[in-house]
């Protein structure tokens, strides 16, 4: 069996992202070997293997070559300002509770620009899923330093090299409240996969970390290479350590990177602390959008029991698969 | 525009029967009673009591409060918020409003429908925090880059802040564009009976919901007189929004002619309906030699002005303006070629009378009465002014 | 279950040459080597990948995963079987 190459037109029907990108809008913008395309494919396997419904699913971008991902993919998804990513998934996700809301942008937005509003819905556990593509730059404005830039880099804002101390993402998270917090390579995607997986299973401020090579700027004004020997540094010097001390973790100029799931903890978030104080202390009258607690209970209840019975549903059906599409272009 | 449906307001967010509240109180009240149920804020002096107002109210009401850490996550979590589903609103005074003007920008060429009030006190900067002033007017209409329009209202008492917050709610949705509520300290903080009628009196224009089937949604329709209807974010459309220029999908569309056609469909959609958008209060302008035009406080003071210039004997009406913006271009040019003179006190040093000087187009006198902030008028300077005038 | 039916996984490589922009990373980390760059160019200039072992594709699926242009996916020979038979 060879390749096959069909038409762009099947292929764009066939390709098992389908599903999960507005595939008119493709190809995308980003250059050769950056790594944000990569994980959305993450992103979108994690929902595919969780069995999530994705019409609940939002996903929220600030701007940036990283927030250009809410215009790529098949869900609801708001592509809003600079930094404002956050703010913007808390005002949705407390407007409409049942969403599950992902946040996916660039190091500058989440944490120069967008870095107060970070910190606070960690520190409130707003219930959100915030991927973070740290590639140590603004790409799209033409490589300039971040918050992230190790020192020493070359940006084209530092062109001497960075002479700033830069955030460890994950110490950061970890101070400001979050519940979860994991730091991957984009080399790592089925570990990106599984982190996203178990952040979209559970509740709470969720932040992931992808280191992430930016080709064209930050490999390229420092004299790393290209995408290649980006993966490269990202095998050589990345060592998964679960657990570490998140004051641990932080980044010299090409140097250690620890990975792996960092802070996995329970707390009440935010919708949750508002409900239970509510019920506690105004008690039947409370409601959220017309509903009391007893009866938002049975809602939930409803729905888990009808969870349950599809999936009874899903198992007697789990010999089916669907009628495969078909490969039918030139050879190349 | 058609005509939009209205309904009764949903008699949880109505408490019916007359009150003693200020204007900042009023404002929460009327957003309740419109329908809004998600309020996102951030405590500025003389705003923060419709916050409070808001977040007292709203557990027993149905609705959600939340403090955020500035002004503008509290702008933007309200575009979130609308396209989750609910109506929202903030209420920010001069400094908040300044931080919120990119936001707005994103509401405006999002076409989201929101409600901001900016209860305006003395600036610039931290300025005067708890004395009153009219110095954010033009901000209201231009503050955000680029072009776009917006609906600006501005009540002149704690009652008009009730019906006006209902108003801008009913607006925001017809049109889905930003409305201001362009208050200030002293009718925010002044008590006055506010009476709120009972639900069933009360007129909410609802979301237009789509109704069409998944897949086919646009967000966007760029006809220069209406809107596209909306969905909410988790009904299954998929839907995409952007800031950057967009197509009828929402998706970005990077060229000079599509960025002509949203941005003229933005201008448009307020300008062509503007007749039916505008409101004012006039009296005895008919045969007036000279018209006193003013909004918000500065009217309820020149009012006083008026009645001593008639006792003089001299020919005077008022205009009241309710509507700012979209600005009462038509009536004014008509009037300038009736009239001597329009006289035009407003606490600032000249925001809306260069409205009226455009407007005008030297038919005839304008004559600004200006201070900056910080008390309202001596209705003698005001007097004065309409006594030169009238020469 | 039937053990003695089980065989080697096995997957069939698509690839959109005209969406790959030659980043090189599906070929690098393919754990059986089943591609490698072409020495053609596609209309953008880059080098799309070409299958050099079918043969030995696990159907891992990390091709997939990695491209970061949504350009090569793998199709397991189960489903292939499907599609031979309802063709
Ligand atoms: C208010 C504002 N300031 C500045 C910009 C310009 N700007 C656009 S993207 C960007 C940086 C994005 O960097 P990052 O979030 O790291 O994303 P990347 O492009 O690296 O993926 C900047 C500064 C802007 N759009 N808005
Ligand atoms: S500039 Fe950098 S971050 Fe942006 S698309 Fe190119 S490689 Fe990626
Ligand atoms: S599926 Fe796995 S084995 Fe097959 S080509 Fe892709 S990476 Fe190689
Ligand atoms: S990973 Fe994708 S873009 Fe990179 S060489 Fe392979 S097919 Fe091309
Ligand atoms: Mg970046």
């Amino acid at each position: 069996m060879s390749s096959c190459a069909p038409n762009d037109a099947q292929f764009r029907i066939q390709n098992p992202m389908a599903e999960f990108l507005r595939m008119e809008r493709m190809p995308h913008i980003w250059c050769p070997g950056c790594g944000i395309g990569s994980v959305v494919t993450s992103m979108a396997e994690a929902i595919k293997n969780g069995g999530h419904d994705m019409d609940k699913i939002a996903v929220v971008s600030g701007i940036g070559c990283t927030g250009r991902v809410a215009g790529y993919v098949k869900f609801d998804s708001f592509h809003t300002t600079h930094g404002r990513a956050i703010p913007f998934a808390t005002g949705l996700k407390l407007a409409n509770p049942e969403l599950k809301v992902i946040v996916f942008s660039g190091d500058g937005d989440l944490f120069s620009i967008g870095g107060n509003h970070f910190i606070h819905a960690a520190r409130r556990n707003m219930d959100l899923l915030v991927i973070c593509v740290n590639n140590f730059t603004y790409g799209m404005t033409g490589g300039q330093m971040t918050p992230t830039t190790p020192t020493t880099a070359n940006a084209s804002t530092t062109p001497y090299g960075n002479y700033e101390y830069p955030f460890s993402l994950p110490f950061l998270a970890d101070a400001a409240g979050a519940t979860y917090v994991a730091r991957w390579t984009s080399l790592n995607a089925r570990n990106i996969t599984d982190s996203i997986s178990e952040a979209l299973n559970r509740k709470g401020f969720s932040f992931i970390e992808v280191i992430t090579p930016c080709t064209t700027l930050y490999q390229r004004r420092n004299r790393l290479g290209d995408g290649i020997d980006a993966m490269q540094y990202y095998h050589d010097d990345a060592d998964i350590q679960h657990g570490a001390d998140t004051r641990t973790v932080d980044i010299g100029f090409q140097g250690k990177l620890k990975t792996g799931k960092f802070v996995d903890r329970q707390k009440p978030t935010y919708l949750d602390a508002v409900n239970t104080h509510y019920a506690n202390v105004i008690g039947d009258d409370y409601q959220l959008y017309g509903k009391t607690p007893p009866e938002k209970q049975a809602e939930e209840e409803a729905k888990r029991a009808a969870a349950a019975a599809a999936e009874q549903a899903d198992g007697l059906e789990a010999e089916y698969i669907d009628e495969p599409a078909e490969c039918g272009g030139d050879d190349a | 525009m058609p005509a939009r449906n209205t309904v009764a307001a949903d008699p949880k967010g109505v408490d019916s029967g007359a009150h003693f509240m200020d204007g900042d109180h009023a404002l929460a009240e009327g957003a309740l009673a419109a329908g809004c149920r998600f309020f996102a804020g951030y405590p500025i002096t003389p705003s923060t009591e419709t916050a409070e107002r808001f977040a007292e109210r709203c557990p027993a009401v149905g609705g959600l409060f939340i403090q955020m850490e500035d002004e503008i996550a509290s702008a933007t979590a309200l575009i979130g918020g609308a396209w989750g589903g609910q109506k929202v609103m903030t209420v920010t005074s001069g400094p908040g409003f300044s931080l919120m003007m990119e936001t707005i920008g994103l509401a405006a060429t999002t076409e989201t429908p929101l409600v901001i009030a900016d209860v305006q006190r003395g600036g610039p900067s931290t300025g005067l925090p708890t004395l009153t002033a009219q110095q954010d007017m033009m901000q209201a209409r231009w503050g955000s880059h680029g072009d776009y329009r917006i609906i600006a209202l501005v009540p002149d008492s704690p009652q008009e802040c009730f019906d006006l917050a209902i108003e801008a709610f009913n607006l925001s949705e017809i049109y889905r564009v930003p409305v201001f509520i362009m208050t200030d300290e002293t009718v925010g903080h002044m008590h006055e009976k506010v009476v709120i009628p009972e639900a069933e009196e009360i007129r909410v224009v609802e979301r237009n919901w789509y109704q069409g089937p998944k897949g086919e949604y646009r967000p966007y329709r760029f006809t220069g007189r209406d809107v596209a209807p909306m969905v909410k974010a988790g009904d299954g459309h998929r839907f995409h929004i952007t800031g950057l220029t967009h197509d009828e999908r929402g998706y970005p569309a990077l060229t000079a002619e599509q960025n002509d056609k949203v941005v003229r469909h933005l201008i448009e959609k307020i300008d062509s309906n503007a007749e039916s958008i505008i409101r004012v209060e006039e009296d005895g302008i008919e045969g007036a030699d000279v018209v006193v035009l003013s909004y918000g406080i500065t009217s309820r003071i020149a009012i006083r002005a008026v009645q001593e210039a008639r006792q003089a004997g001299l020919k005077v009406g008022v205009l009241r303006l309710i509507t700012v913006w979209p600005f009462c271009e038509k009536k004014i040019r008509e009037l300038a070629g009736k009239v001597k003179a329009i006289v035009v006190p407003e606490i600032n040093y000249g925001q809306m009378v260069l409205e009226v000087e455009r407007c005008a187009a030297g038919q005839c006198k304008v004559v600004s009465v200006n201070h900056c902030g910080g008390a309202v008028h001596d209705p003698e300077v005001i007097l004065a002014a309409i006594q030169e005038a009238a020469k | 279950m039937f053990f003695g039916k089980l065989k080697k996984a096995h997957g069939k490589v698509i690839i959109n040459p005209n969406w790959c922009k030659g980043c090189g990373y599906c070929v690098k980390y393919c754990p059986t080597d089943v591609l490698e760059m072409s020495k053609g160019y596609n209309a953008k200039g880059y080098h799309p990948p070409q299958v050099k072992a079918a043969a030995d594709c696990r159907d891992c699926k990390f091709c997939e995963l990695i491209c970061p242009e949504f350009a090569i996916y793998v199709t397991s020979d189960k489903e292939e079987e499907q599609a031979s038979a309802s063709a």
